[in-house]
Formats: structure tokens, C-alpha cells, sequence
């Protein structure tokens, strides 16, 4: 069984290889880590998989479907978000705002009524603001429920991205290095934040620097390389890999 | 029939210059600023008014044209020192504003220092027209195209030969590693309105004996020389120039066979069409989004 | 904003009626009433067009030649084809609706300065057409225009076009605040704020910025025809690049992203030039002064800094 499946997949920046012939799958209810050293194209990874750059070849295979070449809010749709390494956070809304914009997809949209605003409308819109805040206090946000977006610090804004990428209600959840400007505290609780997000059934996929952190929490582990599997397994498998050791200690193999 | 096609060529290739005039303005300001200067086409109308201004009050013409060449450069630094400088890092929308605001401010104050009417210039050297194989080219003509072109080389000259201009590719291309490298990256931004300046008073004073000139001209100068540096892909200097003569050209065979009441028309369909197909213009680099 | 006005929805509202109701008290002449019916319906055309700009972040520099289609779609339909002035004003703003459409879905791919050249060439290209069809348009003389009227009555006095632009302006106000407050609104607000953010999470970015583009482009429509039977005489440079300008530096003036800024932005702006009719000469540079200072001393537009400064008051006052 498989939720995501990437196969031969391949990205070139004028004459880089960027991704090169890379095939891996995920299995629904992990926690899936994807790690490398700098420029090893984790994040180009990420936004092949979530269509904001088109491979040169390859395909995405996405719940059985190919999504190669799909917009990001079509794979919305079909159940995967994500979050970003540099945050894109709506600065011009409240937080509480974000996090319904992620709530989007299991909106009443249609135009009259929220032109004229029928109390079925107001309903939903009640609702949805619970769930927001009920999700900013599953990510640990419950004191800037009532705060601008812009007047909150950078650990905050990463879990808030969390938060409205949960609101899409996800079937798969993307993380570019959630970790990446935390200090140790911080990093500690976002750990605990993935796990509660993987154990309430959402397939998790990490981007991320931190060897510690991948390691703990992973159930299965892909290394990259410049653009290449290094080397794949659970995370006992992979920490006992020479290639694996030799990139990132620097030595040779 | 040939000889009529080569007129309307001779009067596009000599609009064609003033709109690439215009559209390197627009590519150098944006290099340096990522700015695109609205104001831009009131710098033409400021060269031509201001010589023309300054021929009436008995100037002789060759010290009017630097002396009014040099106004509008100052009104170029002063509009970079107190509308862009101040402004710095507020989003695309409020730049384009700003110099939409600072263009009708420029527009009102000729109008106030000079008047409404329309100024012309004689020409450089004479009014006999030559004939090209049945076609009449008029040396003011051959004036807007030579002076261009030669604008042209002296710009090449200073972008790749002095150590100023290498500094102002250098901040086009990455301001910090410019800033980091000892580049003085104010004066350069500076400079960048000051040259943009010059381009456009020069255009502005060549081409006034042929269509003169007045407090209004800059509106539709300045917007064709945007679409020009557009059509060649923003910030592409040989991109605005090949832009402008595509421009000059379509509009002036547009307006002898199609019809000249369309002629103004014919730059922006040019450019919507070249914006929904290519929308990084015909030799823009295509840019991706980092996240 | 929403603590300082309380609910801004019918707090804002309720003032907003109450001064349109109330102004008329201080008009001493006819002549003031012409005033407040052209910034009545500038206010309606900068409330729509605040949707697409302020709250969408997609600048449009056309949006004058929308307003022209309408004042000549209704001048037309009710002069030539005899069509009651109400459904030549829906049949207006429904063929303006279908050109924003067409034109909208590649134009809002663009972004920036791409975007701003693309819709100022619409603009452009609206204005020349107006200008040189003469046989249809009347050409620069204009066109003269028949008055409104629905069923028997008639609209004849400023007077009365004041409590129409007044009701129209009320309803648009509403409108505009419902949107931005339904998930449609907080779609294109994120646009804004993040255009891939919004992606994905599952909002079809050009989709939203397309619709708000429909939206404001028919509350130009609509505005323009009425401005047509009031005006009874409507020439092309009503859709001029000129008048798209003034359209958005009302709106940036008010406060982007603020309704009710929009509103007082484009009341200000319409007034200007009659405070001003002593230093006719002056107008240009005036406007132009306007638009560079508000961006520069005031980016956030007046409406949204005032009520930020006076929120910082209160935080300090015991």
C-alpha cells in the first residue's frame, strides 16, 4: 500500500541536475524523513511533489493517481498540504484568519450566499472558526488566537503554518524543515507536534536538517545527495550506512 | 507601392529610436531599482520644453540643448531622492503610484512653469528632404536615428568599460554581493535616474522639430516606451531597443495601411498579445518563484 | 480595526448611513448636490475596485475604460435600441462582466509591472476605440444621453440622484464587506498575503483574482451607466488613462484593504478640484503630490493609520 510515489522523477536548472532519476514511495500512517546536506535538493524535492515546480521527467503518483504536472491547489484537493521552509504566512491577516484560509477546501463558497451573507453562511463560517482555533491549540498557539499574524515571532509562524495546513484536513502533511531557526525547546516541541499530527492518522513527510530529531521520531528515513538516493531505510539502517556516514562526516567512502 | 512601404519604415525607424530611448530608460532604472519609473516619459517632455523654453528666450540652440539636458537630469536625481529613495522596499504597487504620481506632478509643473501650447524646434540641418527610391527622408530624420544609435554606443561604452558603469551591472545583478563588494549602491540608484534622464531629454530635444512638442506628450512617449522595455522582457536593454523599433515600425505600417486613428493603439495590443503568450516578454529570462 | 469600530459591519454601516442621510442639511444650493452625486459614485466604483486591489493586491490601471463601456453600453442600448434604462444598464455591466473574463484570466497570470502594463493597455485601447468610432460613439464630441427612468417615474434632479448614488453606495458597502468577510474573501485576502501559502491549501489563486477582477469591473459598469443618465452627456475621456489613475489613487489614498477607506478616499478626491477650482492649474500637480506623499508618509492610506493612531492612544491614555 502506497500514498505517494515517486518515480524516475527528475528536475534540471539549466544543465544541474537538481533531482536526478529519483524513485521512493510512502506508506500511509508514517512518518517519512528525507535528509541531506545542503543542496542535496530537498526542497526541490518538496516542490516537484507538491506541483510548484514541473519535473523535467518522472511522474508523481499520488493515492493511486497520477499528479505529475497538477497546481498545488489541485493536489489540495485531493488531500496533500504543506508547509514551507520560508515561511508563507498571510502577513495582511489575524492568525486565526490563516488558519481558516486553510479550511478553505470544506467551505461554503459559493458566491450569492456569501454575497449576501444567509445565515447558512454565518454558520459555517461559526464553525470553521472553532476549528481553527481548536487546531491553533492542537499546535500549541492557544495565547495568539486573537493576534495579527504579522506581530507574531518565527517559532509561532512555524507552527501556525502547521495549523493551516491541518485545516485543509491533509491526507498527506509535507514539512520543510519545521525545525530550521528553533532553538532546542522549540525543536523539542515541534517533535512532539509531528508526532500528534502523525498518530491522529495524517501520513507525515519531513524535510529536515536535524539528524537528531529525523531520527527520533522517523519511521522510515531517505537520504539524499546531490539529487540522488544515497541511501533509504529505517532510521537504525540508515545511521549504519558507510555512504550515509561518509557524506555527511565528509570522509571518504 | 515599394516606395510608400519604405516611408512608412523611415517613419517608424525614426519613432522606433525615441521609443527605444524610452524603453532603455526603463530597463536601466529597473536594473539598478527594480523600479519601473512611470516618470519616465515626462523626461522627453521636459527636454523638448525646456530647449524649446530656452530657444525662445534667445538662447542659442546647441547650449540650450545642454543646458536643458542637464534640467531634466536634475529633475531625474531629484525624483529618485525624494519620491523613490523614501519609498525604498514598499511593495510593486506602491512604486508604480508613486511614479504615476510623480509623472502628473511633473505633467502640472510644466504646465505651470511653461504653458499648454504646442513648441517646436528648427531643424538641426535644414528641411530639404532627401529621396530614397521614391521615399522622402527628412535629415531631422536621420538626426532621431544617428543620435540614438550613438546614445546607444556610448551607453555599451560606459556599462562595459568604466569602472562606474561595471559597478551599475554589478548592483543589477546582485545589489548585496555589489554593496558587499564596495559598490556604492545609493550613488547608483542615482545614476540610474540621472542616464534615464538623459535618454529621454535627448529623445525629448531630437525629436521635437518633427512632432513637437508639449506639456502632454510624455503620457503616450512614456507608456510605448514601457511597452517597449516590456516587449523585450523587463530589464533587457538590447530587449527594449529591438522592442521600441518593433513598436515604431507596427505602429507606422499600421497607420498607413490599416488606419492611422489605431495607431496609438497598436503598441498596447502588441504588448497584450505578446503578454498572454509570453508573458516574460519576447527575450525575458523566465524567473521562478523561490520558497 | 474590528476593536475600534466595534462590529464594522453595522457600526460602519449605521454611520456611513447616517452621514449620507444627514449631509444633504448642509448643502446650501443645487450645485452642492452635483458634487455629492459624482463622489457618491466614485465611492461605489473605489469600493469594488479596493477588492481587487486593495484586498487581492492585483493593481488594475483600466479600470476607468470598464466604467466608459458602461456609460456608453446604456447610452446606446436605451438611445439606439429604445431599451428601458435598467436592463440596458444590466446588459451593460453583463457585457462588461463577460470582457473581464475574457481578457482577466490571462492578464491576472501576470504579476506586478506586467499586470499594471497589461490592464493600463486595455485601458488604453477602450479609450481610442471610444475616440475614434465615431459613427457609433459620436466620437471626441460625445454623446448626448437620455434621463432614468423606471416604469413612470423618472429621475430629473440632482436631489434625486443623490439618494440613488446615497442607497447604491449603502448596498455596495455591504456587499463588499460580506465578501471579505465569506471564505471568498479570505481566499483573495491570502492571495495577497502569499500567493503558493494559498495555493496550497486548495485556493485556486487565478480563479479568485479573476472573480474579484468580474466583480470590480460590473461595479464600474453599473456606476458608469447611471453616471451617463445623469450626466446626459458623456464623451470618451471619461474612460481615459487619466481617470484610471484618479480611480486608484482614490482608493490607495482611502486605505487599501479598508471599504469604508475607499469610501473617504474617493470622497476627498472628488472634492479636491472644487476646493481647488481657484488654483485650477495647480490640479495636476496636486494629485500627483497626493498620490506620492500618501504612499510615502502614509503607505497604509488614511483611514488605516488614523484608526491605528488613534488605537495607539487609547494604549497609552490611563
Amino acid at each position: 500500500m502506497t500514498l505517494l510515489a515517486v518515480e524516475n522523477l527528475s528536475k534540471v536548472f539549466g544543465g544541474v541536475h537538481a533531482v536526478e532519476d529519483l524513485s521512493f514511495a510512502v506508506t500511509p500512517g508514517t512518518i517519512h524523513s528525507i535528509i541531506g546536506p545542503n543542496g542535496a535538493g530537498k526542497t526541490t524535492l518538496f516542490n516537484l511533489i507538491t506541483g510548484i515546480y514541473t519535473p523535467t521527467s518522472g511522474r508523481v503518483r499520488f493515492a493511486g493517481a497520477d499528479v505529475t504536472g497538477q497546481r498545488p491547489f489541485q493536489l489540495a484537493r485531493l488531500g496533500m498540504s504543506r508547509t514551507f521552509q520560508n515561511l508563507q504566512i498571510f502577513f495582511n491577516m489575524s492568525a486565526l484568519e490563516n488558519v481558516m484560509v486553510g479550511h478553505h477546501l470544506h467551505l461554503d463558497r459559493r458566491f450569492l450566499p456569501s454575497l449576501l451573507r444567509l445565515p447558512q453562511v454565518v454558520a459555517s463560517d461559526r464553525a470553521c472558526r472553532a476549528t481553527a482555533t481548536a487546531l491553533m491549540e492542537f499546535v500549541g498557539l492557544s495565547r495568539y488566537v486573537g493576534a495579527q499574524a504579522a506581530a507574531m515571532p518565527y517559532g509561532a509562524l512555524k507552527r501556525l503554518e502547521i495549523a493551516r495546513a491541518l485545516a485543509a484536513k491533509p491526507r498527506l502533511l509535507l514539512l520543510d524543515e519545521p525545525a530550521a531557526g528553533l532553538n532546542a525547546t522549540e525543536s523539542r516541541e515541534i517533535d512532539e507536534v509531528i508526532q500528534r499530527v502523525a498518530e491522529s492518522g495524517v501520513t507525515v513527510v519531513l524535510v529536515e536538517h536535524d539528524m537528531k530529531m529525523v531520527m527520533g521520531i522517523s519511521d522510515h528515513v531517505l537520504v539524499l545527495d546531490y539529487g540522488r538516493k544515497l541511501a533509504e531505510g529505517t532510521p537504525a539502517e540508515v545511521r549504519a550506512n558507510a555512504e550515509v556516514v561518509a557524506a555527511y562526516l565528509g570522509a571518504p567512502a | 507601392m515599394f516606395a510608400a512601404f519604405l516611408q512608412y519604415l523611415f517613419a517608424g525607424l525614426t519613432s522606433g529610436a525615441i521609443y527605444a530611448l524610452a524603453g532603455l530608460g526603463f530597463a536601466i532604472i529597473f536594473n539598478a531599482s527594480h523600479v519601473i519609473n512611470f516618470a519616465q516619459g515626462e523626461f522627453i517632455m521636459i527636454g523638448g520644453m525646456a530647449t524649446t523654453a530656452l530657444v525662445a528666450a534667445g538662447t542659442p540652440l546647441p547650449l540650450a540643448i545642454v543646458l536643458a539636458i542637464l534640467i531634466t537630469m536634475a529633475v531625474g536625481m531629484a525624483l529618485e531622492k525624494f519620491a523613490v529613495e523614501p519609498a525604498r522596499g514598499a511593495d510593486v504597487t506602491a512604486i508604480i503610484i508613486i511614479t504615476i504620481g510623480a509623472s502628473i506632478f511633473l505633467r502640472g509643473a510644466a504646465q505651470v512653469v511653461w504653458d499648454k501650447e504646442f513648441h517646436s524646434l528648427p531643424a538641426f540641418s535644414g528641411e530639404t528632404p532627401l529621396d530614397v527610391a521614391g521615399a522622402t527622408l527628412t535629415p531631422q530624420s536621420l538626426w532621431v536615428v544617428g543620435v540614438s544609435v550613438a546614445m546607444i554606443v556610448l551607453l555599451w561604452w560606459f556599462f562595459n568599460r568604466t569602472l562606474f558603469g561595471k559597478a551599475m551591472l554589478a548592483t543589477s545583478y546582485n545589489r548585496l554581493a555589489a554593496q558587499l563588494a564596495g559598490v556604492a549602491v545609493k550613488k547608483v540608484l542615482l545614476a540610474s535616474f540621472a542616464l534615464s534622464a538623459m535618454l529621454g531629454a535627448v529623445g525629448g530635444i531630437v525629436m521635437t522639430p518633427i512632432t513637437f512638442t508639449n506639456y502632454e506628450v510624455g503620457i503616450m512617449l512614456g507608456l510605448k516606451g514601457f511597452s517597449a522595455a516590456v516587449l523585450g522582457g523587463l530589464g533587457n536593454g538590447m530587449g527594449a531597443i529591438v522592442g521600441g523599433l518593433i513598436v515604431g515600425i507596427a505602429e507606422a505600417l499600421a497607420a498607413g495601411y490599416l488606419s492611422s486613428a489605431y495607431k496609438d493603439a497598436i503598441a498596447f495590443v502588441i504588448i497584450l498579445l505578446v503578454l498572454f503568450f509570453m508573458p516574460n516578454g519576447l527575450f525575458g529570462k523566465r524567473g521562478s518563484e523561490r520558497v | 480595526m474590528k476593536a475600534v469600530l466595534g462590529t464594522p459591519r453595522f457600526g460602519g454601516l449605521g454611520l456611513l448611513a447616517l452621514i449620507v442621510g444627514l449631509a444633504p442639511l448642509a448643502f446650501p444650493n443645487a450645485y452642492f448636490y452635483d458634487v455629492a452625486v459624482n463622489a457618491l459614485f466614485n465611492a461605489v466604483v473605489c469600493v469594488g475596485l479596493n477588492l481587487l486591489i486593495g484586498y487581492g493586491g492585483q493593481i488594475s490601471l483600466g479600470h476607468a475604460g470598464f466604467f466608459a463601456l458602461g456609460a456608453y453600453g446604456s447610452a446606446l442600448l436605451t438611445g439606439r435600441l429604445g431599451l428601458p434604462p435598467l436592463a440596458a444598464l444590466a446588459a451593460s455591466a453583463a457585457a462588461v462582466g463577460v470582457l473581464a473574463l475574457v481578457v482577466g484570466r490571462p492578464i491576472l497570470k501576470l504579476k506586478g509591472h506586467y499586470l499594471a502594463m497589461a490592464t493600463l493597455g486595455i485601458g488604453i485601447i477602450i479609450h481610442i476605440v471610444l475616440k475614434t468610432e465615431s459613427a457609433l460613439t459620436g466620437g471626441p464630441d460625445g454623446l448626448s444621453v437620455d434621463s432614468f427612468s423606471l416604469l413612470n417615474f423618472t429621475v430629473t434632479s440632482d436631489r434625486q440622484w443623490y439618494w440613488i448614488g446615497g442607497g447604491l453606495l449603502l448596498i455596495s458597502v455591504w456587499l463588499a464587506l460580506n465578501i471579505v468577510d465569506s471564505p471568498m474573501g479570505r481566499a483573495l485576502r491570502a492571495v495577497h498575503g502569499s500567493e503558493i501559502g494559498a495555493e496550497v491549501v486548495g485556493v485556486d489563486t487565478t480563479r479568485y483574482k479573476v472573480f474579484m477582477f468580474v466583480i470590480s469591473a460590473v461595479f464600474a459598469s453599473v456606476v458608469g451607466s447611471l453616471f451617463a443618465h445623469k450626466n446626459a452627456f458623456i464623451t470618451p475621456d471619461i474612460g481615459s488613462f487619466f481617470r484610471s489613475i484618479e480611480m486608484v489613487t482614490m482608493v490607495v489614498l482611502g486605505g487599501m484593504a479598508s471599504t469604508f477607506g475607499a469610501v473617504i478616499g474617493a470622497v476627498i478626491l472628488t472634492l479636491l478640484p472644487q476646493l481647488l477650482a481657484a488654483f485650477e492649474d495647480y490640479e495636476a500637480m496636486v494629485l500627483g503630490g497626493i498620490m506620492m506623499g500618501t504612499m510615502i508618509f502614509m503607505p497604509k492610506g488614511l483611514l488605516p493609520s488614523l484608526l491605528l493612531l488613534w488605537a495607539r492612544q487609547r494604549e497609552t491614555a490611563p
